[in-house]
């Protein structure tokens, strides 16, 4: 138990170490900084383009990781944060490298040479500049003229943020399972997760999937239900994660479903989809293309409401902090930070609820979409006719 | 321009729907006090549902 404390330490140390030896760094660096940002107010936001901009560049995936940013006594900007690796597949092949070449740098004035590879950064996109040019050229609609997106495998943010939720949850839950060895009752940390999971056993998986088949599902459905939580909840913190508002993580947790919906679908699940049963035969084949589509959109609905509900969530959050910047002419200084935090204290408690609220719900759905797939109907047409069937169905209602 | 028409109108009738969702399972749950945590479970499930629609719209639209 006292090891498992240790090691949270450990990972709390090295990550503050990190931060600020990197803030220290960042010091040092501050002088290639000063022409990242607009030159007049060194990239201080203040007008409400700006305010947009910033938000749009949060609700992306970022290659580096970044806090906050001040001014110093000497009157540059510092940046305080650390830099992720840079891997990504060039016409020349692998190339690898810290982030911290571009020097915050978002709008590919910076360039990086690896190589007979000239790399550029353009809102969070990494791309690789034709042979022969030495500055990137955009056309109207900014899109680079002279150069191509390279395939980015980089640790950026997000997948920073993932890597972290899977360190979390492997101490959390291995030292939970350890413990059943030796006791019954788990202790210290582990009284607050028990209940979670048994919570996402007999209110989501039990009456979703069944009694006999749900054992099989469960390490999924944990799974799933406390990654999206724990990314969730990191979203509402200074760090400023946007894991489950990239659209890349929702469509890879709805595939996750989605195999697992078709690969365990009994045979009556693709009756269902190929030949509806107790319907007329014109009615079977119109329903055909009905159930294809259907096999598509609940993923489908499943990727959309989780990206759709945490940007959103996030875009409010940032908005409403924004308001002490936007209001500060009409209540002044002091009366706009105290409308923006008030509020914005209020949508920082709504978003703790949807935080959950979004994990339990993918969760749920997840349940239920296999639950359809695995459930075993029993038909009585083959058993007795349809009078019957409805003579049944009355005795049940009254 | 009217991309954000249709999609606003998807929304209105996705607040529509919303508020009958609630307000039927309010009804529901005063007149049955002992099921609430069932009707809860499944107001929340249709509720997701409709919400992915309207979001749908929302992203599709924009």
């Amino acid at each position: 138990m006292v090891r498992g404390y240790l090691k949270t330490v450990f990972v709390a140390l090295l990550l503050s170490v990190s931060v600020g030896m990197q803030a220290q760094e960042d010091d040092h660096l501050s002088d290639h900084d000063t022409h990242i940002t607009d030159a007049e107010d060194d990239g201080r936001v203040n007008t409400d383009d700006e305010i947009k901009s910033y938000i749009e560049h949060h609700l992306k995936d970022v290659h580096d990781f970044h806090l906050f940013s001040y001014t110093t006594d000497a009157g540059e900007r510092a940046h305080v944060g650390f830099p992720l690796p840079v891997i990504v597949w060039t016409t020349e092949g692998l190339k690898a490298f810290m982030s911290s070449e571009f020097h915050h740098d978002d709008d590919a004035s910076v360039l990086v040479q690896k190589g007979n590879v000239t790399l550029a950064k353009y809102h969070s996109r990494i791309y690789e500049l034709d042979n022969g040019t030495t500055e990137i050229a955009f056309d109207e609609e900014h899109h680079p003229t002279n150069a191509h997106k390279v395939i980015d495998f980089s640790i950026t943010k997000s997948v920073f943020g993932l890597l972290m939720i899977g360190v979390l949850l492997l101490l959390m839950f291995v030292g939970l399972a350890k413990q059943y060895k030796k006791r019954a009752i788990p202790k210290g940390f582990g009284r607050v997760l028990e209940p979670l999971v048994l919570y996402v056993r007999d209110e989501i998986a039990r009456p979703n999937i069944g009694e006999e088949k749900h054992k099989k599902f469960m390490p999924y459905l944990l799974t799933v239900f406390f990654l999206i939580w724990i990314a969730n909840l990191l979203g509402l913190t200074p760090f400023g994660f946007n894991i489950t508002g990239q659209i890349a993580v929702t469509v890879c947790l709805a595939l996750f479903t989605f195999f697992i919906v078709q690969f365990n679908g009994n045979k009556d699940y693709w009756k269902h989809i190929f030949w509806m049963p107790d319907v007329p035969v014109l009615m079977k084949i119109v329903l055909i293309p009905i159930e294809l589509l259907g096999l598509f959109t609940k993923p489908f609905s499943l990727l959309i409401r989780l990206f759709a509900n945490i940007t959103a969530g996030h875009f409010v959050v940032m908005s409403l902090i924004a308001l002490m910047i936007t209001l500060k002419a009409q209540f002044g200084a002091v009366g706009s930070t105290g409308l923006s935090l008030f509020l914005t204290l209020f949508i920082s408690v709504i978003e703790v609820l949807v935080a959950f609220l979004q994990a339990f719900i993918f969760t749920m759905l997840s349940a239920l979409f296999i639950g359809m797939a695995v459930a075993e109907h029993d038909h009585p047409e083959h058993a007795h006719g349809e009078e019957d069937d409805v003579d049944e169905v009355r005795e049940r209602f009254v | 321009m009217y991309n954000l028409i249709g999609a606003g109108l998807i929304v209105i009738g996705g607040g529509i729907g919303l508020g009958q969702i609630g307000g039927k399972a309010m009804e529901a749950i005063a007149r049955q006090p002992e099921a609430a945590g069932k009707i809860q479970t499944a107001m929340i499930i249709i509720g997701a549902l409709l919400e992915g629609l309207a979001f749908g719209a929302l992203i599709l639209g924009k």
